[in-house]
């Protein structure tokens, strides 16, 4: 042995360590697996293409034209698309034993999910990097300030930031990959479609529109093309539901909400009963 | 408890639902000594291990680890142990440095040291060449060397091995062994499980057998045997119809009762004397004109250990596990 190595009581680690550590492997894995990329990149870009050329003339949007209309609810479906990602990550490697092997090691608390979260931030980047180009290709312009537009990709990443941690919540309770597959299109895929993503909140039929009102995807969407200086398809009543006439504030609030809860949450899953 | 044990288990409980996966286990391991936990499958070896490197938490009963209680103190027994899992949990994207040098940066050793360290232990696992290959084209066997250099990157005080050789050829296996010996050599504490008595005994100080969850045995490999009756003569005979007369003579060889094996036409009695037994049988067969096949000696296995000790096979426990 010529390499000396430090004794355990000497050793000083921390969440920051063991979350960079954590997050370094998983863009390497993303790296490396090229083909498990399509949903954050060919996938968004189909998105685009076909509703603003499939659909894009039978929908019309008041004040607008749809492909502008469009590209907030994209942004903000594929966003919310994103949280399988690092949920299936996390049952993989729950699945192949990295998981085990993390928990055997002295890792600070909370490290393992922190580092597949950030891991997932920086791989957004791709995707809205994509959908924005391919919409200025389409049609799709900013429209007000320089702040608003900085504004909108600020609330994107950190509605990215969110979602996220309610996939890691889905990886920490879902026994497996297959499980999170089923749970997104039961759960996950209703949610973006009953919202103002692909039509304006005001065409939808009496009940789905308040169910619409109140999810954060339609806030996320009509911020988003609030901030753009896009149009939401119609301007809201001074009675109507708060969120509708408040998006950005509305969904700031859903984003704070879903970290306050699914961090802790999906941390104490991680480390209590993940094998029992 | 006895503080100069590496690992202390008294009284381990685990249950999962229906199943008892331990009912009251109990075992040390003193300093620098390898201990084997043997049992078949479904025995819960893996479930002691898991208790004893904090992955689960047992339900009853107590355990240290480097002296340090694994319920409470998980953390600091974590930064002195090395876990090789049942399934080689080597990462299959990075390459095999990659792997060495994140466990270390999580053992919080520092960058440097770990990268030393790899370098170090990629040699001395003879991965140099696969080093910075990615895991996923290693052969099992390059796999599980790499899974237990992996397990060592932080000079953990006490080791645990969860069925390391299982899955390999037997050459690889003989590799593995080696490099154990080394380990143990430079005065390692090691917990090792197997289903091979004879694995156990290559390897291991001290033997503890288990079955349902229970310890039912303990002693080492000399030990076990005694208790089983030792090694067996046999003979394979060439013609059914010698089978009575070669049992006469085995059991004059050996000084013990035969037992017969029509199906493979094998004469077996447990004998004390070892290799000599052979010898004289040998002589006996010649001298008596009779033809075999082939005669020799044979370790008792895991099965006969537990047939003496349990009155059951070990192939039986799965399925009665849950009764
Ligand atoms: N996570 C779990 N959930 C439910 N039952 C479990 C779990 N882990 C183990 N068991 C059960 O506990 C018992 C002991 O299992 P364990 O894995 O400890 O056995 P083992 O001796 O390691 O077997 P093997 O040689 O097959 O690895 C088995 O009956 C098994 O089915
Ligand atoms: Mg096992």
């Amino acid at each position: 042995m010529t390499v000396s190595v430090p004794p355990a009581e000497q050793r000083r680690g921390g969440i920051f360590k063991d979350t960079w550590v954590v997050a370094r492997r998983g863009l390497k894995h993303m790296i490396r697996q090229p083909e498990a990329l399509s949903d954050v990149t060919i996938q968004p870009i189909m998105f685009v293409l076909l509703f603003a050329y499939v659909f894009g003339g039978a929908i019309a949007v008041q004040g607008s034209n749809y492909r502008e209309f469009l590209m907030g609810g994209i942004f903000a479906q594929t966003i919310v698309f994103g949280a399988f990602n690092v949920a299936i990550a996390l049952a993989y490697d729950r699945a192949n034993g990295a998981i085990d092997r993390f928990r055997s090691l002295p890792m600070a608390r909370g490290s393992v999910l922190a580092g597949h979260a950030l891991a997932s931030l920086v791989r957004s980047v791709l995707p809205i990097t994509l959908m924005s180009l391919c919409g200025l290709i389409v049609g799709w312009r900013i429209r007000d300030g320089v702040v608003d537009a900085v504004s909108a990709y600020a609330l994107m990443f950190l509605f990215t930031f969110a979602i996220i941690w309610v996939g890691v919540l889905m990886g920490s309770l879902l026994p497996s990959p297959e499980a999170v597959q089923g749970f997104a299109f039961a759960i996950i895929f209703p949610i973006t479609f009953v919202a103002s993503t692909f039509v304006p909140l005001n065409t939808l039929p009496g009940p789905l529109q308040t169910v619409a009102a109140w999810n954060p995807v339609t806030s996320m969407s009509d911020a988003l093309r609030e901030l753009f200086g896009n149009r939401r398809g119609f301007v809201p009543e001074p009675n109507a539901d708060w969120p509708v006439r408040h998006p950005v504030a509305y969904t700031f609030i859903w984003i704070v909400g879903i970290i306050v809860v699914c961090a802790p949450l999906a941390v104490r899953q991680y480390s209590r009963t993940i094998d029992d | 408890m006895a503080s100069n044990a590496a690992i202390d288990a008294s009284g381990l409980v685990k249950r999962y639902g229906e199943t008892v996966a331990l009912s009251g286990v109990s075992f040390d391991v003193p300093r620098g000594t390898v201990c084997s936990l043997l049992g078949p499958n479904g025995a819960g070896k893996s479930t002691a291990v898991r208790i004893l490197t904090t992955l689960t938490e047992a339900d009853e009963g107590t355990a240290t680890v480097a002296g340090l209680d694994v319920a409470t103190r998980a953390a600091e027994v974590r930064s002195r142990i090395g876990l090789a899992s049942q399934d080689a949990t080597v990462d299959g994207l990075l390459t095999g440095r990659e792997n060495l040098i994140m466990i270390g940066e999580l053992h919080h050793i520092g960058r440097r040291v770990a990268t030393e360290r790899a370098a170090e232990l990629l040699e001395q696992f003879s991965l140099v060449d696969a080093g910075d290959r990615l895991i996923k084209t290693y052969s099992g066997g390059m796999r599980r060397r790499l899974d237990l250099a992996a397990t060592l990157v932080a000079h953990p005080e006490v080791l645990f091995l969860d069925e390391p050789t299982t899955g390999l050829d037997p050459r690889a296996r003989n590799e593995l062994w080696d490099v154990l010996d080394i380990l143990v050599d430079e005065g390692a504490t090691i917990l090792l499980t197997t289903q091979y008595l004879e694995e156990a005994e290559r390897l291991a100080d001290d033997i503890v057998v288990i079955d349902h969850g229970r310890v039912i045995a303990r002693g080492d490999s000399r030990s076990l045997k005694r208790q089983v009756g030792g090694d067996q003569v046999f003979a394979t005979v060439v013609d059914p119809a010698t089978l009575g007369r070669v049992s006469e003579l085995v059991g004059r060889t050996a000084g013990a009762e035969p037992e017969i094996d029509e199906g493979a036409r094998q004469v077996r009695a447990a004998t004390a004397v070892g290799p000599r037994a052979i010898a004289e049988l040998a002589t006996a067969l010649a001298e008596a004109g009779i033809e075999v096949e082939d005669i020799g000696l044979r370790q008792p296995t895991l099965d006969d250990v537990f047939m003496t000790l349990t009155g059951h096979h070990a192939e039986e426990v799965e399925e009665g596990a849950d009764e």
